[in-house]
């Protein structure tokens, strides 16, 4: 197989939206076990051990890949699930697992020494020495970005690491660096570091006080909205707080992250592949955005420069809105 | 007797006039019965010219009064200049706290502490970076008691330290929230971080103070407060206790620890005595607990 232009690694919460990714034309699909050793461990999401086999064997026998994240970080005296999780992706197949904790990485490496590893994007690995560290010490293969880089920052990391690296195209927008969070925590006790869940739906409650809906995580209020306003989740720094009196989405404004207008920048800068956002969401929704950017990717591919908008995907988009995030310096 | 733990004095982590800080530091030197004091800046790297020129002096004047100085070092490194700002203080002869992994190759080899901003969270990672020459750890903001005592039986020659007190760390990133708040964006900051010595207050909607802004990054408004938990820190193993600098006495503040380490305040008295040099700031140790961060313990604020 040819190399990809850019290689279209998409999200699978369940079997279903597997396969739909993998029809509507994803390189690579990426999943993880229905427990807390993954970054996306919600309620009714995730794969058993044979639904894991069976959707390898689905993206295998069309020449896709499938890449396993385990890729929060085990528990002081509970590492036996994570360890497990390693030793069932290695033995299941699995064309990479993603992992971002060093004693993990430690295990795979010596217990699997030829399985292909990928850092995730959990480790927030923001530079070349830092790479350059999870290179040299567990061969990883590829490194997932943290959300905190320019594209320039980007095309330099690209040429001086030795490794693949993966961007974020599209989905939800982590402001903070990725792995290094605890606001969650702070209002919860329920860490996406160790448990795998950012603002837990267990912890959410959306009470009606005077005419408006308030939305709160841990108890705390996030949000607050009028009647004809759409309600977004709490998630903490997608908030409305009060900073010297002034009312304002102080960390990130509801907006979802796309990258569409910029992909040959991307291109440019030397990337391997494109992660769409998303193993939380629905069939359709993987499906649709998979589609375009499989469609945007392949007119790139064959000469033809910039013919799918970034609006045509609006609709998946918190607030209907959307950006480029911390690839352009003027977000920061 | 000798005390269990020794007390150190955690980064600056506020953008203070250099004056301001280098006065700070004096005292700590003179003035604070503290064993280690940590300098160099860990937030963000548009600061550091201001205080590095002193950064030599104070050290000085801090290790002449029996103080171990420990250098800081950056939280997030994405710019080659923030790179070369860590591989600088690595070469500096001082013991460099890393708080990015980026600063395991910068040390090359030498013994380096792996600060709160390292996920270090379980045993396999910290044999890791005890290969690495990691000599001491600070807890993640995260760690609970359980986690410490899984990791101290681990710990062999490592020493294990605790943010004991002050606003916590809660995360990190690129785009600055100061900045954002006074409409301004990072690279045109203006250095408004600086106006605010104890962070910026973030409050929920409906009033309630919750979170704290301090340049790129975000903070809890709660002080923890880990006083009353002393005997089981001890029993822990825990060998260094964490006073981060805030805006209150911090001479002080550091008084009462070390009254309560060597047992002439018990720690129900140095948590009371602590309530009083900061009344209006809500003490939280909900991690220690296993729980939500911004959970206490101890006695409500009045």
């Amino acid at each position: 197989m040819n190399e990809p232009y850019l290689e279209l690694v998409c999200p699978a919460g369940t079997p279903a939206a597997l396969r739909a990714a993998v029809d509507a034309g994803a390189d690579t699909v990426y999943c993880g076990f229905r427990d807390e050793t993954n970054a996306r461990n919600f309620p009714g999401l995730n794969f058993d051990r044979r639904e894991m086999k069976e959707g390898i064997a689905y993206a295998h026998a069309k020449g896709r890949k499938v890449l396993i994240a385990i890729n929060t970080f085990p528990k002081a005296g509970n590492a036996a699930p994570w360890h497990k999780a390693v030793d069932d992706a290695h033995s299941l197949g699995a064309d990479a697992i993603i992992l971002a904790d060093i004693g993990l990485l430690d295990y795979a490496r010596r217990a699997h020494p030829a399985q292909r590893l990928h850092l995730s994007v959990q480790a927030a690995a923001s530079n070349a020495q830092a790479i350059g560290f999870y290179r040299d010490r567990f061969d990883v293969k590829r490194v997932v970005l943290p959300r905190v880089l320019t594209v320039d920052e980007i095309a330099k990391l690209t040429s001086e690491v030795g490794v693949e690296t993966e961007v974020f195209a599209f989905g939800g927008l982590c402001v903070m660096a990725e792995g290094r969070c605890a606001l969650s925590s702070y209002l919860t006790g329920t860490s996406p570091n160790s448990q795998g869940a950012c603002a837990p739906a267990s912890h959410v409650r959306y009470d009606e006080v005077d005419g408006k809906l308030m939305s709160r995580l841990g108890g705390i209020t996030i949000n607050s909205f009028e009647k004809n306003e759409p309600a977004g989740y709490p998630t903490p720094c997608k908030g409305r707080f009060v900073a010297d009196g002034k009312v304002s989405y102080l960390f990130e404004d509801p907006v979802s992250l796309n990258t569409i207008d910029i992909l040959p920048q991307l291109k440019a800068a030397g990337v391997t592949a494109l992660k769409i956002e998303g193993r939380q969401r629905g069939r359709a929704y993987v499906a649709e955005v998979v589609g375009t950017f499989r469609r945007a990717i392949d007119q790139l591919a064959g000469g033809h420069a910039g013919m799918v908008a970034a609006k045509s995907l609006d609709q998946h988009s918190e607030g209907g809105r959307q950006t480029t995030g911390a690839y352009k310096k003027s977000w920061r | 007797m000798t005390s269990p733990f020794k007390i150190s004095i955690g980064p600056l982590l506020f953008h203070w006039t250099p004056e301001r800080r280098r006065d700070f530091y004096f005292r700590m030197a003179d003035e604070a019965p503290v064993d280690v004091v940590h300098l160099g800046e860990v937030v963000c790297s548009k600061r550091a010219p201001f205080f590095d020129p002193m950064i030599p002096e104070v050290a000085e004047r801090l290790q002449k009064a029996g103080k171990e100085v420990v250098l800081s070092t950056l939280a997030l490194v994405t710019s080659d200049r923030e790179m070369e700002a860590l591989e600088g203080a690595a070469e500096a002869g001082l013991l460099v706290e890393i708080n990015d992994v980026a600063g395991v190759p910068a040390v090359k080899g030498r013994p380096f502490v792996a600060g709160p901003y390292i996920n270090l969270f379980n045993e396999d990672t910290l044999k890791v970076f005890e290969g690495l020459g990691a000599v001491r750890a600070c807890l993640h903001v995260e760690a609970s008691a359980q986690m410490a005592r899984l990791l101290s039986a681990v710990k062999g020659k490592m020493e294990l330290e605790m943010m004991v007190f002050g606003r916590l760390p809660l995360t990190v990133s690129a785009r600055c929230y100061h900045a954002r708040a006074h409409g301004l964006a990072k690279d045109s900051c203006q250095y408004v971080c600086g106006f605010d010595a104890d962070g910026k207050p973030v409050d929920t909607m409906d009033g309630q103070n919750i979170l704290i802004v301090n340049g790129t990054e975000t903070m809890s408004h709660g002080y923890v407060n880990l006083a009353g938990k002393l005997p089981e820190l001890q029993e822990i193993g825990i060998s260094h206790l964490r006073l981060m600098p805030q805006d209150v006495d911090m001479v002080a503040v550091s008084k009462l620890w070390r009254d309560a380490v060597d047992g002439r305040l018990s720690p129900a008295e140095a948590e009371s005595g602590l309530r009083g040099l900061c009344p209006e700031i809500p003490f939280v140790d909900g991690y220690w607990q296993g729980r939500e961060g911004l959970a206490w313990s101890g006695e409500e604020a009045e």
